[in-house]
């Protein structure tokens, strides 16, 4: 055995093990267990370890599920473009516009080092019936009375949820623009394209692949986001991360609760390959 | 030089953008000063009473031990897997290592809710109540990624020949590790022992399902929140956090700086 610990293979795996094994057991256990609640179903005061597939069934032909799921999926897919569009520009100003490149970068994530929970609780008081955004423009006389559409809906959602992920959007596509050799801009011009053609067919597909990453990094967690929704969100903007905290909670129908988790895991999933190959093909067409 | 002649509408946005990033987080500490117990326009007076209200709350004073408890141990425990892991990521090629790497970045896209959920399934399975234990092994499980990306950029400016000298001088390798490498990946250490601790100071979802009956603050903040005579405190105890955070963060960013050559 000491051998093998001399040998490179040997010191890297050694070392690499104690954070590897942690993360791959902490992914793996919990994945096996849900699985296995998934095929169990809950009597009033145990778990009934028969295996059936009616958490499954439940979960496909409840309008509910079927309903949040849809809502979750479309909701993080809105943020997803909402933030990237938002971002975009920024990461391009930092990128080619600005000497203070460091300054600029520090700016933009100062404020999510912060904690999440307090910023949503933030936008709750701001865009609230009797909040801060309603009362200023009240107290200015630029409305009569307040706006109604703030809060407790989809909007309020997507509009936390775009501030909150915002540097997960402009950090990789600062990064992929930052890495365009300036060479090709300069051969753009001088083959006679436009400024406009020169984004839309040089810089914008070779940041192809920072936008993949931002909005993979943005779409996924979104899906399953508890806080915004259960703060901001109301009862229109409820998602399935909030049906899933009932099962675990109040509900206590823990077979349940695992096959939406499964559920979601697997929607995600399938969403954000279907993205990433739709997204890869589309960066190759404009080229 | 000639696009900054032209109007610059880029710059404009970006500063209106700025304004978008910073508006919650500045109102949170605003309306705390605030004499009036309504978050809204126009305020009423400057006063300093919710802060003074928080002193003598037991429940959060608890809360807050709670937090600082498992920030410590989570920023400890992440930070010694992310150190040895980060050496053996720059320091070795061996097989396996894109998997593991990939391994352990893992936690930054799993939607909280699921690894909440499905950690608090197996821990009761296992038979461990939710407790402060449980927290700091989610919070280990959320904050790993974060400690080996730091230590990965302070190995990667670390100068093996240095190693190489202290042996050769005839230090023992336990010698070296500590008498050369670590001081010069120190500032690296102590930037992920911030940055660790802060991810677990601030993390709400794991703790809201597997503390138990051991609130952490923003668990206990979240209690708070439902009641509206409660808010001024609630905004005195999260500026309070704001600003911990930032100061926190503000300091990691100075020894990460130090900790590579290229800043």
């Amino acid at each position: 055995m000491p051998g093998v610990l001399k040998t490179e293979t040997g010191k890297g795996l050694a070392l690499s093990a104690p954070a590897s094994l942690y993360v791959g057991l902490l992914v793996a256990a919990p994945l096996a267990i849900l699985v296995a609640y998934s095929f169990w179903t809950q009597t009033y005061v145990a778990i009934d370890k028969t295996l059936t597939w009616a958490n499954y069934i439940e979960a496909a032909t409840d309008p509910l599920v079927r309903h949040l799921m849809l809502r979750s999926i479309l909701i993080a897919g809105a943020v997803t473009l909402a933030t990237v569009a938002l971002a975009y520009p920024i990461a391009y100003f930092i990128a080619f516009r600005t000497q203070k490149k460091t300054l600029w970068l520090l700016l933009i994530t100062i404020p999510f080092w912060s904690s999440y929970l307090l910023r949503v609780f933030s936008w709750k008081l701001i865009l609230g019936f009797n909040g801060v955004m309603n009362s200023a423009l009240l107290t200015t006389g630029a409305i009569d009375e307040p706006l109604t559409f703030l809060l407790y809906n989809e909007f309020a959602v997507v509009l936390t949820l775009a501030h909150a992920w915002a540097p997960f959007a402009i950090l990789p596509i600062y990064v992929s623009l930052q890495k365009i050799d300036r060479a090709y801009l300069e051969a753009a011009t001088d083959l006679g394209c436009n400024r406009l053609e020169r984004f839309f067919r040089v810089t914008l597909p070779l940041t192809v692949p920072g936008i993949i990453a931002a909005s993979l990094i943005i779409f996924i967690p979104t899906v399953g986001d508890y806080v915004t929704p259960s703060l901001v969100g109301g009862s229109q903007g409820k998602m399935i991360a909030n049906l899933m905290q009932v099962q675990f909670g109040a509900a206590n129908n823990w077979p349940l609760g695992a096959t939406l988790s499964l559920v979601a895991m697997a929607s995600v999933g399938a969403v954000a390959i279907g993205f990433v190959v739709i997204t890869t093909a589309l960066g190759r067409r404009i080229r | 030089m000639k696009l900054l002649t032209r109007f610059p509408w880029l710059f404009v946005y970006a500063i209106a953008y700025l304004v978008f990033l910073y508006l919650p987080v500045l109102l949170l500490p605003l309306f705390s000063f605030n004499d009036g117990t309504i978050v809204a326009f126009p305020m009423k007076g400057f006063t300093l009473k919710w802060y003074a209200g928080l002193g003598g709350q037991e429940t959060l004073l608890q809360a807050m031990v709670n937090s600082l408890i498992v920030g410590i141990v989570t920023a400890l425990v992440a930070t010694s897997l992310g150190l040895f892991a980060a050496r053996a990521y720059v320091r070795y090629r061996f097989k396996g290592k894109e998997l593991s790497e990939g391994l352990v970045m893992l936690p930054l896209v799993i939607p909280g809710i699921i690894v909440a959920s499905s950690m608090l399934v197996l821990f009761i399975s296992l038979g461990l109540k939710p407790s402060l234990t449980t927290v700091v092994l989610g919070h280990v499980f959320l904050a790993l990624p974060f400690a080996v990306s730091i230590m990965k950029s302070a190995f990667d400016d670390f100068d093996q020949s240095l190693e190489e000298a202290a042996f050769d001088l005839g230090e023992s390798i336990i010698g070296t590790f500590r008498r050369v490498t670590l001081p010069i990946v120190a500032p690296g250490i102590v930037a992920s022992l911030l940055v660790t601790f802060t991810v677990s100071f601030d993390e709400f979802v794991l703790a809201f399902f597997l503390s138990g009956n051991q609130p952490t603050l923003p668990v206990y903040i979240w209690s708070q929140i439902r009641f509206p005579a409660k808010l001024p405190n609630t905004l005195a105890l999260g500026s309070l956090l704001l600003l911990a955070s930032v100061l926190l963060l503000l300091t990691a960013e100075y020894f990460r700086r130090r900790s590579t050559k290229s800043a």
